[in-house]
């Protein structure tokens, strides 16, 4: 049996709801018997949809985190939010320079920063969202990409900005720059790719197919195994 | 911090830290491994998969007969949430070339290869693109490029670690792919761990034969679905997307083709029709379904409404009777409850212990078998640790990595796992963490071959919800390999199937004859599938919704 937990509550659209006191978020809104069809996504604080705004208890402040993430306290009032609404521009990777011109024609919202560094603290993810808008200003592409490496894009930060930036949209483009055209290129990768073009592993692909299951089974169990760098 | 009830079980974790510490130093091994002989046994026990009600036989459809993991059975033998009368098909509400359901990675390889092959494509999904499992894979995505590997042994790997039930063509393609694939994924941007000159970052993962495990920090499933989903985007002119609509049946035409979906808007609660010259199912796995009632590592979505769907039309399904278990989930705090904890904690020199502070099994036996000795350990020798929720587990002892690898270990190697137990106060690299077996991935699927298509005309699946890539057992690194190699090929070939389909008259007769069969075995009007999202709504709330009405578990 559990131990008795303590009840606490919760308000969610102006009505007090009592959920036990360890819940997230997100299971106390269920517990309360909402069925959530947005503003959840994978429950494990990857998937960024579930960012949320709430206040607690004789706090004038706006809260912010991930609902799945969150623990629920004595008066928390809650607020779901369906998603961020912001703008993707569209482009074709092919055609961009990792480079400011990049940054200039397809975010030049970015500019608008005015360092202000609330996208920062309201991150769930704790990263430092105003140093790598102010590195895409700089056309720093490859520091805005590592910065927001670990970005979940829920979207909150665009949701505080002052100066309407779309911070989790545009740390994209920067990543997608940096892996496309930026880090140095993989000789094995470009090799093994043009070694399979030429069907120089087919022969064996095939025999391998075709093989009797004993056969099979010895080329299994007697390949050599080899799991360190040499 | 742990509660008071679990403290005195931490002391003595602590007390004899030491001594474990002192043995693995010199060299022996903390438990000894398994007997060829005890595996069976505690198999046979204790995996969830052999419990005498774990499967069984499916009464209707094309697998009539065969033994399957019985919540799949039961989800399968149901009615449908639609009544065919309702419909006008002679006029849909949307008409598309290629129709992708489910919209994680293997949907967004699939509409951009569609794309690419010169049609037009319709993307639905029942949340907002991109929220899938795709999204939370952390080890890797496997791909033989090393100088030291090859296709041949990354297709040894995969077919050996399958039992050798894996189906060859389907490896074949996996396996001769897997550069390519990694190749495409660098040209859109994905950035992989690459060292300094350019090499790729890779690393073993279990059963493969060289390091061929490549990643993106702890965020590789991240990286490259949100890579795919901003292209996805970026071709608003040729695919079209629906969010927040699930489809909950497939549509034939005269002929027996599959040749579109009815969607439900989960907003407005609305139906709506769509007429497709092929269909590509890419609705991931069954995690939700809470298999024996275990905790999942999976997405809110993961419910298995494409293998609803798909066995309506008569699509043959395969190897559903096989689950994977996670040895190591999180079961305390509360709030993380089966989260994923990664196989490296325990190759950095994690060790399992119980109650007592006892080692019970070698940390490193297959998954199956860490498995099931974790639940006989906890359910028949009573030796687990309760948590103030009623929850059993085991420890695993975190903090050992850095006394044996050396300080700060833990936080360079799993970093993301770190930040996940901080936020809710347990620090694991100062206290052990507690385990307990996880629902994790759905081996088999709908029975697809290298084209991607399954016996039904028009309808094509890739990803996790296929079947016959893994056999009943997959490695770790080739799911997410999966969703790019066959969602890349479902797309091609769909597309290439679209150019010359010809559609007749649509219909949703088949549910008519699929319900009368349902009706036969007397099962009740209100069990009603696919289930579209979990219900986790408490009995006492829903005793005094009283006039909600659920359909299955949706209102």
């Amino acid at each position: 049996m559990a131990d008795k937990v303590k009840m606490v509550k919760i308000v969610v659209l102006g009505e007090g709801f009592d959920v036990p006191e360890d819940l997230t978020i997100i299971n106390a809104l269920e517990y309360a018997g909402f069925q959530l069809t947005h503003g959840v996504g994978c429950r494990e604080g990857f998937c960024g949809a579930c960012g949320t705004i709430y206040r607690e208890k004789g706090d004038y402040k706006l809260q912010a985190g991930l609902a799945c993430q969150t623990v629920v306290s004595d008066g928390m009032y809650l607020a779901q939010i369906p998603f961020v609404p912001a703008e993707k521009p569209v482009y074709d990777i092919t055609k961009l320079k990792p480079d400011i011109t990049a940054i200039k024609d397809n975010y030049p919202i970015v500019f608008r920063c005015v360092a202000c560094n609330t996208c920062s603290k309201v991150c769930p993810q704790d990263l430092e969202v105003m140093d790598y808008v102010q590195a895409l200003i700089r056309g720093d592409i490859e520091r805005a990409a590592d910065l927001s490496f670990d970005c979940i894009r829920c979207g909150l930060c665009a949701l505080r900005c002052p100066a309407e930036i779309v911070q989790y949209n545009s740390a994209m483009l920067a990543r997608r720059l940096c892996g496309r055209y930026l880090l140095p290129e993989s000789k094995d990768l470009t090799n093994r790719v043009k070694e399979i073009a030429e069907e120089q592993y087919d022969k064996e692909l095939d025999e391998l197919v075709n093989m009797n299951l004993k056969k099979l089974k010895e080329r299994y169990y007697s390949r050599e195994i080899k799991l360190f760098d040499i | 911090m742990y509660p008071e009830s679990m403290q005195e079980s931490i002391k003595k974790v602590k007390k004899t830290r030491s001594e474990r510490l002192k043995l693995v130093k010199s060299g022996k091994e903390i438990y000894p491994m398994m007997t060829e002989k005890e595996r069976e046994v505690v198999l046979n026990k204790f995996h969830p998969d052999y419990q005498p009600d774990a499967r069984r036989k499916i009464r209707i459809g094309p697998n009539k007969g065969e033994k399957l993991t019985t919540e799949v059975a039961d989800l399968l033998e149901t009615y449908s949430r639609i009544d065919p009368k309702d419909f006008d098909l002679t006029k849909p509400d949307y008409e598309t070339d290629v129709l992708v359901i489910g919209a994680g990675s293997a949907g967004f390889a699939a509409a951009l290869l569609a794309e690419e092959n010169g049609v037009d494509v319709l993307l639905v999904t029942k949340l907002r693109i991109g929220d899938s499992n795709s999204m939370m894979a952390q080890g890797g995505i496997q791909a033989a490029v090393r100088p030291d590997d090859s296709p041949v042994l990354h297709y040894l790997d995969a077919i050996g670690g399958g039992h050798f039930e894996n189906k060859p063509e389907l490896v074949r393609a996996l396996t001769a792919e897997a550069p390519d694939g990694i190749n495409w994924l660098k040209d859109h941007g994905v950035m992989f761990d690459r060292n300094p000159d350019g090499t790729m970052i890779t690393k073993s993962g279990g059963g493969t034969s060289r390091l061929r495990m490549h990643s993106a920090r702890d965020y590789t499933g991240a990286a490259i679905c949100a890579t795919l989903r901003d292209e996805v985007l970026n071709r608003p002119d040729h695919i079209k997307i629906l969010e927040h609509q699930p489809v909950v049946e497939l549509i034939k035409d005269n002929t027996g083709k599959v040749s579109g979906a009815v969607l439900y808007h989960l907003e407005n609660r609305e139906y709506f029709t769509i007429k497709a010259k092929a269909t590509i199912i890419t609705t991931g796995g069954f995690g939700r379904l809470h298999i024996r009632n275990y905790e999942t590592t999976n997405h809110y979505g993961a419910t298995a409404d494409g293998l609803v769907i798909s066995y309506r039309v008569g699509a043959k399904l395969m190897y559903m009777d096989s689950v994977q278990y996670h040895p190591t989930g999180a079961i305390y705090p509360q709030q993380i409850i089966g989260f994923l904890c990664t196989e490296k904690l325990r190759a950095l020199g994690a060790q399992p212990l119980n109650k007592n502070a006892e080692p019970f099994v070698n940390p490193l036996e297959p998954r199956d078998v860490e498995s099931s000795a974790f639940i006989r350990e906890c359910l028949e020798r009573k030796n687990g640790i309760k948590t103030p929720s009623g929850h059993i587990g085991v420890w695993l002892d975190t903090p050992l990595i850095d006394q044996i690898n050396g300080k700060g270990a833990i936080q360079a190697s799993v970093p993301a796992m770190v930040r996940q137990f901080a936020r809710f106060d347990v620090d694991m690299i100062a206290e052990p963490i507690l385990v307990y077996p996880t629902l994790h991935y759905q081996n088999g699927g709908v029975e697809i071959n290298a084209q991607c298509e399954t016996n039904i005309p028009g309808l094509f699946v890739a990803g996790e919800a296929s079947g016959g890539l893994h056999g009943r057992n997959r490695l770790m690194g080739n799911s997410q390999l999966d969703l790019i190699i066959f969602g890349r090929r479902a797309g091609k070939f769909a597309a290439d199937y679209a150019k010359g389909a010809k559609i007749g008259k649509l219909t949703l007769d088949h549910i008519y004859e699929y319900e009368k069969d349902v009706k036969e075995l007397g099962i009740d009007r209100l069990k009603i599938s696919p289930m579209v999202l979990p219900d986790y709504i408490p009995d006492a709330v829903k005793a005094k919704q009283l006039t909600t009405k659920y359909h299955g578990t949706l209102r």
